[in-house]
């Protein structure tokens, strides 16, 4: 029997073309936007984790409370001593010592007047030890536009739009014009070694990165760090992980009541990041479920028109002794075949559109622009492929099928058998 | 009556609702069919001969009155029993043949086969044996759309007669034939007839079957008008 519906599907173009290609379209569709929001959501995921919250991120109580004005004053003052022990005690992890800070830089001209001035985000982090991973994290070598990295201390690079505003070149001294963790004013001298552009809106309009030695000194904090930043050596960020993480922790380090004992947050814990990553592992199953009701609907209308033409073979089959609920079921196979050829189609074209995107990227820049936002948004999106990507699609293709002909062949089961042999007259 | 009744018919109602008020197709019907026998329904249009024939091949019900078909109750039948009925014992043959237009000749004889479960090679043996009363062994390969009225009637004729019904039910089976290709379906049904002993019932108006017929029931506005039987 199966046999015999299989040579029915194939020869009949019209029973089985339109539904594969609905089919093929849907998966293609749910497939694509699958490893394209996976894709997205793990690129402003990590892009975030990278340039700020870290996968895990240590910080006093008082600082975390506060953490969108960077209060200083309230950094971890033995950064130091408790890298250490981060260190021994959880060795997986890698960890980050850094210090955020605002600030104006000031471009003097030969005379020491100011020629120049604008507000910069400032980041301070490890760029000078020689197993520091900062460098790597940041892409910093290969975002450098002009110039060179910091080899020295008193070093610092400028992103490169910040720079042609200021009109600044590699070479030129800038001076930062800050407060110290005690309030106090805090003047420091940089030389520019480069320029950077990140491709991010957020990082690209004002920052200017140094060495941390540099910042302590600068905002008079030695020893002292703003934040610890833990990444996860292996793969993405993953959030039970992270819980894990932060149990450990907060039952080691954190002292109840004093808002000076470090605590950590995950990556989720920072704001608006709870729904990025609601995004990146639930979306998949969302917009598979989109496009499951969707092309059920669609199937459905077509299997709807599709059991008109069939209505002749449907009687033929009733007369010929077939009962209702085995043509009911056949047709139910039917789709089940239809629903796969169109999956492996679908998923095919889904996945080469995913690879394209993958591989080389849809540059976005001109719409994220402005943008300033917490969570940072990749100037050029890229797919991501998954493995689910390769079977994901089965569950939209197949069972929209199978829902489209089970509800358009009700009307098989609620005819009579009469009724419906009557129409086979007509 | 020589033969042992195969069909009986007492008191045949079947009315089918019009709105609020109801049509009567059929009414008083009372008839015996035995083993054997080649014998039509013969009427003008609209005189009930479809209904009939449709009751007794279990496509439908009476609304009252006993139709006992190989000793089941038509009315009493579920939608399962009637199924198994037809895929067991009943043959049809229809005005338009009905083939499968996308399944070849031997697919279309052979699917009667498949309801039933029998073997591949069993299913050979007897898709060829039809094919070969109607003539047409070699046409296996070809699709309905390939093939004339008359060999289509054939292939229906051979996939009603594959599984060797008790009784073929044939409605109107040369309205659309040409009279050569009628009369040689005709002779091919009454061949088989005499060979297998299968039942025929005819439903028509075509004076080229009422030809063949052996006994004629004349239906008109839904009753009995007439029941002639012929000797041979
Ligand atoms: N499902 C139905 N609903 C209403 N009337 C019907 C239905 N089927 C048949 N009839 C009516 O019953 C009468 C007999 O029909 P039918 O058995 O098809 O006649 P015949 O086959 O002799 O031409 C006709 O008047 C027809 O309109
Ligand atoms: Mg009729």
């Amino acid at each position: 029997m199966i046999g015999f519906l299989f040579k029915g599907l194939i020869r009949d173009k019209s029973r089985s073309r339109l539904p594969i290609i609905v089919v093929a379209i849907g998966v293609m569709l749910s497939v694509f936007m699958h490893a394209y929001i996976t894709g997205l959501m793990v690129d402003m995921i990590e892009l975030t984790a990278r340039f700020s919250s870290g996968h895990l991120k240590i910080m006093t109580r008082a600082y975390a409370d506060n953490a969108d004005q960077i209060p200083n004053d309230l950094a971890i003052l033995d950064a130091d001593g408790l890298m250490q022990r981060l260190k021994k005690d959880f060795p997986e992890i890698d960890w980050a010592a850094r210090i955020r800070f605002g600030g104006l830089v000031d471009v003097p001209d030969s005379a020491g007047e100011t020629r120049a001035q604008g507000p910069a985000m400032g980041l301070g982090l490890d760029l000078l030890s020689k197993d520091t991973h900062e460098t790597d994290r940041l892409n910093l070598r290969k975002s450098l536009v002009r110039g060179r990295l910091p080899g020295s201390r008193g070093e610092a690079l400028l992103s490169e739009n910040f720079s042609r505003k200021l009109k600044v070149n590699p070479g030129d001294q800038v001076t930062l014009i800050g407060s110290t963790m005690n309030g106090g004013m805090a003047i420091y001298n940089f030389t520019v070694s480069g320029t950077v552009r990140f491709g991010t809106t957020a990082l690209d309009r004002g920052t200017l990165i140094a060495d941390i030695g540099d910042v302590q000194h600068a905002l008079d904090m030695p020893a002292a760090a703003g934040e610890i930043d833990g990444y996860f050596t292996e793969g993405f960020y993953d959030d039970d992980e992270a819980t894990a993480y932060l149990g450990r922790f907060n039952d080691r380090y954190s002292a109840g009541g004093d808002e000076f004992s470090p605590v950590m947050l995950r990556l989720s814990d920072q704001e608006g990041m709870k729904m990025y990553i609601f995004l990146a592992e639930r979306m998949g199953g969302i917009v598979t479920l989109v496009f499951m009701i969707a092309m059920s609907l669609v199937l459905w209308n077509a299997g709807l028109l599709g059991g008109l033409r069939r209505y002749g073979e449907i009687g033929v089959r009733l007369a010929i002794g077939e009962e209702k609920g085995h043509i009911y079921r056949t047709m139910i196979y039917e789709s089940v075949m239809i629903g796969m050829a169109g999956t492996v189609v679908g998923t095919i074209i889904g996945l080469s559109f995913a690879w394209l995107l993958q591989t080389y990227g849809l540059d976005i820049g001109a719409f994220t622009k402005g943008s300033s936002a917490a969570v940072m948004m990749p100037d050029v999106i890229r797919a991501r492929i998954t493995l689910a990507d390769y079977y994901i699609g089965f569950i939209p293709g197949v069972i929209s099928t199978v829902i489209g002909t089970a509800l358009s062949g009700i009307g098989i089961y609620r005819r009579n058998t009469a009724q419906l042999f009557k129409e086979l007259e007509t | 009556m020589e033969h042992p009744p195969i069909i009986q018919i007492e008191h045949l109602t079947k009315s089918f609702p019009m709105g609020k008020a109801s049509f009567t197709a059929l009414t008083g019907i009372s008839l015996n069919f035995g083993k054997g026998e080649f014998a039509g329904f013969i009427g003008p249009s609209g005189s009930g001969k479809t209904t009939l024939l449709n009751i007794i091949g279990s496509l439908d019900v009476p609304t009252s009155g006993e139709v006992l078909v190989l000793g089941n109750s038509i009315g009493g039948l579920t939608a399962r029993q009637a199924a198994r009925l037809r895929k067991e014992n009943l043959g049809f043959i229809f005005q338009s043949y009905n083939l499968l237009a996308v399944h070849t000749v031997f697919e279309n004889v052979e699917f009667p086969l498949l309801l039933l479960n029998y073997a591949a090679s069993e299913r050979r043996r007897m898709v060829m044996d039809a094919l070969e009363w109607v003539g047409l062994t070699d046409k296996i390969k070809s699709k309905p759309p390939q093939l004339s009225g008359g060999e289509c009637q054939r292939v229906a004729i051979a996939r009603a007669m594959v599984k060797k019904p008790s009784l073929v039910l044939a409605d109107e089976p040369t309205a659309n034939l040409d009279a050569a290709n009628s009369h040689n379906i005709l002779q091919t049904m009454v061949k088989l007839n005499r060979e297998l002993n299968t039942t025929f019932l005819f439903a028509t108006h075509d004076d080229k079957v009422i030809g063949y017929l052996r006994r004629k029931v004349y239906l008109l506005d839904g009753k009995i008008d007439k029941d002639e039987v012929f000797p041979n």
